[in-house]
């Protein structure tokens, strides 16, 4: 029955991917990669990995789709003249051939993986008590293997330069993004009042139940960015400036505390990152408050894009609100 | 068959179709997507060795997990940093082309 089950799940699944590819229109592509992204989840309940599910519909499925819904909007013009480039029947035979031949030897590898599996398991549930967290997830990202996602946080706000750093010379220091208006009486507006109340409570729970549950910082910061979005989207507020002091400082204070805390385990315990005894759990704690808003800033002002207009032609000072 | 080698075997083949739709496929955008395909392939095959990796009473090795959760957001960065480019291709150029030779009147 599960097994069944399973099947059923992994056929839509390279059904829908082969959809996407082959598709003729750019937005008909984009609209089955959203619907991918939500069945990947699916898959990942099945291979025991709920953080990972939730992980891939927030930020796979949500966070890439939405993205990729707005650049398809803005590039409609441009689809005709690259339809005219299509690929010949050459090109495509040579291409089929490879990705099935990829495809063949990573089978192949995958049928002749070596029995019993490596694990590290059994070295993360013994260790776990030590750093007062009982989800494994949480413990692998914030104690085993925190030196990872310090650096993730960094290469997030690495990207978030990098769309910037694309803006127009005359745009730098400006808001990204076109300024929504919506119907103040319509429905987009009405779930922009109603909606985030209720976001901002389930992001905040998914952060605290991290600790324990699946969840985390990740999911909760891209729900509670979302509706961010979505009160942007209804022109209920705007997108920031990306010269606010307090922006600028709200991105970089998450891996600031962490390199922060990274540097007193070094003093404290002897290795950069290290944490003393008793100290993991407080430890663990801050890192995660710290990093909560550089995620929800990054993921939301990633998705807003790189600045494309200045409100209004303000002297130096004027902060332009 | 098990789950795992079920899931793993459906990632080989997802890296398949998303190389083919990188190489067929002409336009920047539809090329970001199918590369998504095949990372994403990528991400399952690991998803199953974490499958694998079952022990001490947990569902699944938890390391390989959470270096997934750290591949996902790192992706979607990726992704939105690409997007952001081939919008100022356009704005820039009119085109979103990547023939060889430069789109002619820019």
């Amino acid at each position: 029955m599960t097994t069944l089950l399973s099947l059923v799940v992994a056929l839509l699944l390279l059904w829908l991917a082969l959809w996407t590819v082959v598709a003729r229109d750019a937005f008909v592509a984009v609209a089955g990669f959203v619907v991918y992204g939500l069945l990947l989840s699916l898959v990942w309940v099945r291979l025991a990995g709920i953080d990972v599910a939730l992980t891939e519909a927030a930020i796979g499925g949500g966070l890439t789709g939405a993205l990729l819904l707005g650049a398809v909007g803005r590039l409609r013009g441009t689809e005709a003249a690259a339809a005219a480039e299509r690929s010949g029947a050459g090109t495509r035979a040579f291409a089929a051939l490879l990705s099935l031949g990829v495809t063949m030897v990573l089978a192949l590898c995958v049928l002749a993986l070596p029995e019993p599996a490596p694990t590290l398991a059994p070295q993360a549930a013994d260790n776990l008590p030590a750093t007062g967290v009982g989800n494994p997830i949480t413990g692998v990202l914030l104690a085993f293997r925190a030196l990872d996602t310090l650096l993730e946080a960094i290469v997030l706000v690495i990207a978030l330069l990098a769309v910037w750093s694309l803006a127009p010379d005359r745009f730098w220091g400006g808001r990204p993004g076109p300024r929504y208006a919506a119907d103040p009486d319509g429905v987009l507006s009405y779930l922009a009042r109603v909606l985030p109340p209720i976001g901002i409570v389930v992001g905040l729970y998914l952060f605290w139940a991290g600790a324990d549950h699946p969840g985390g910082k990740f999911q909760s910061a891209t729900i509670l960015a979302a509706m961010w979005l979505l009160v942007q989207m209804a022109g209920l507020g705007d997108a920031p400036r990306i010269d606010g002091r307090w922006l600028r400082t709200g991105i970089v204070v998450g891996p600031l505390a962490f390199v922060a805390v990274g540097l007193l385990g070094a003093w404290q315990a002897g290795a950069f990152l290290g944490f003393a005894d008793g100290w993991a759990k407080p430890m663990i704690v801050v890192i995660e408050l710290a990093l909560l808003p550089t995620l929800v800033l990054v993921l939301a002002l990633l998705l807003n894009g790189a600045p494309a207009r200045n409100s209004g032609k303000m002297p130096a000072g004027d902060g332009g609100r | 068959m098990n789950v795992e080698t079920l899931f793993a075997l459906c990632a080989c083949a997802l890296v398949g179709i998303g190389l083919y739709g990188l190489i067929v496929q002409p336009h920047p955008l539809r090329k970001l997507v199918a590369f998504n395909i095949m990372g994403s392939g990528v991400f399952v095959l690991f998803g199953a060795l974490a499958k694998r990796g079952a022990a001490a009473g947990m569902a699944a090795d938890p390391v390989p997990q959470a270096l997934l959760i750290t591949a996902i957001v790192v992706a979607f960065a990726a992704t939105a940093v690409t997007v952001a480019v081939l919008l100022r291709l356009i704005e820039s150029t009119a085109t979103a082309s990547l023939a060889n030779e430069p789109p002619s009147g820019e």
